[in-house]
């Protein structure tokens, strides 16, 4: 196991990324590469998902793109991420909100988590 | 041909070039020792025998004792022949993974994982009767008919049935070698290789 861990220091950048989880709604920064030319696409979604541990671990994206529910898995340590950002955190019970996927409109809405800060957290 | 003994550590991903993600395997690949050469004019062919892994003392026959000290080596636990090698190795002298390079194709032999007694679906990919409905009710992975009634009237030898399976040998052909640790004895592949985590494993290039 640790001939695998000395490998994957070798070969895999290293990262920092934002902390989201579940139910927070993020924009995930893809690198398209085509051809030459390299672009940015933004994909802004939900997070489903948090799956694996290490170097390999994933993220799930979703989204409703022009009516249709699009799930997107992400590599966290994949070097065609630029960068994530979180725009909001969501307030949900579960790590995994499969059931999202079978709710539509109103229903498919997350509540936002409300953070106190400053004076207030105290 | 060339070759060397290793042993599988295990599997991971690792990121390309274009970004992609593709499957590996680590393997542990030597340091192995000359135990012996063999040579046409005293054995009728060439060929050179490796060993891999070192073992106690106590635990080696006295014959193999005898066998490894010819070479002045530690006892050994993996002895594998290699026929008509083209590496230029002596009696004692040790092969490590730098006798590959990184993008070279190479193949992987390793025994698979045994899966013990096994039915024909599992076994032989047969695609069971299909329904629990038409009137049977426990036959759902059963073989179904072996073969004619009164002709043949015997059932063809040959015939896929259910049994042991897995610990076969086996050879991956036409694995690309990604990376080698020289100094970690360390050699990562592309793709899966046969076995348990820990069993040995022979890498040779393909030819």
């Amino acid at each position: 196991m640790d001939a695998i861990k000395f490998v994957h220091e070798q070969l895999t950048q290293k990262k920092t990324f934002p902390d989201f989880k579940a139910g927070d709604n993020i924009t995930v920064n893809y690198k398209i590469i085509e051809g030459v030319k390299e672009r940015i696409q933004a994909f802004r979604g939900d997070v489903i998902q948090k799956k694996g541990h290490g170097e390999t671990a994933t993220f799930t994206v979703r989204k409703i793109a022009s009516g249709i529910g699009v799930d997107r898995v992400f590599p966290f340590y994949s070097p065609n991420i630029d960068s994530i950002e979180v725009n909001k955190k969501g307030k949900v019970r579960r790590a995994r909100i499969y059931y999202l996927r079978e709710l539509k409109g109103k229903k498919a809405r997350i509540k936002e988590k409300m953070i106190l800060t400053g004076d207030a957290a105290k | 041909m060339k070759g060397i003994l290793g042993k599988k550590v295990g599997m991971t991903s690792i990121f390309d070039q274009q970004g992609k993600q593709v499957a590996c395997t680590v393997i542990e690949a030597g340091p192995c020792v000359v135990t012996q050469v063999k040579t046409v004019a005293i054995d009728g062919y060439n060929a050179l025998q490796l060993g891999f892994d070192p073992k106690k003392e106590k635990s080696t026959t006295k014959p193999m004792k005898g066998h490894f000290a010819k070479a002045s080596t530690a006892p050994l636990r993996k002895v594998v022949e290699f026929r008509d090698c083209e590496l230029d190795k002596k009696l004692g002298e040790t092969v490590t993974s730098e006798i590959f390079t990184e993008g070279e194709v190479v193949n992987v032999i390793g025994k698979t994982k045994g899966k013990g007694f096994q039915g024909v679906v599992k076994r032989h990919g047969f695609h069971g009767v299909g329904g629990r409905t038409h009137g049977q009710h426990d036959r759902n992975r059963a073989p179904g008919s072996l073969g004619g009634s009164s002709y043949p009237a015997r059932v063809f030898k040959g015939m896929r049935m259910a049994g042991r399976m897995g610990g076969d040998r086996v050879k991956v052909q036409n694995l690309t070698v990604v990376k080698i640790f020289p100094e970690q004895n360390l050699i990562v592949v592309h793709g899966n290789v046969p076995g348990a985590k820990g069993s040995y494993l022979i890498i040779e290039n393909a030819k």
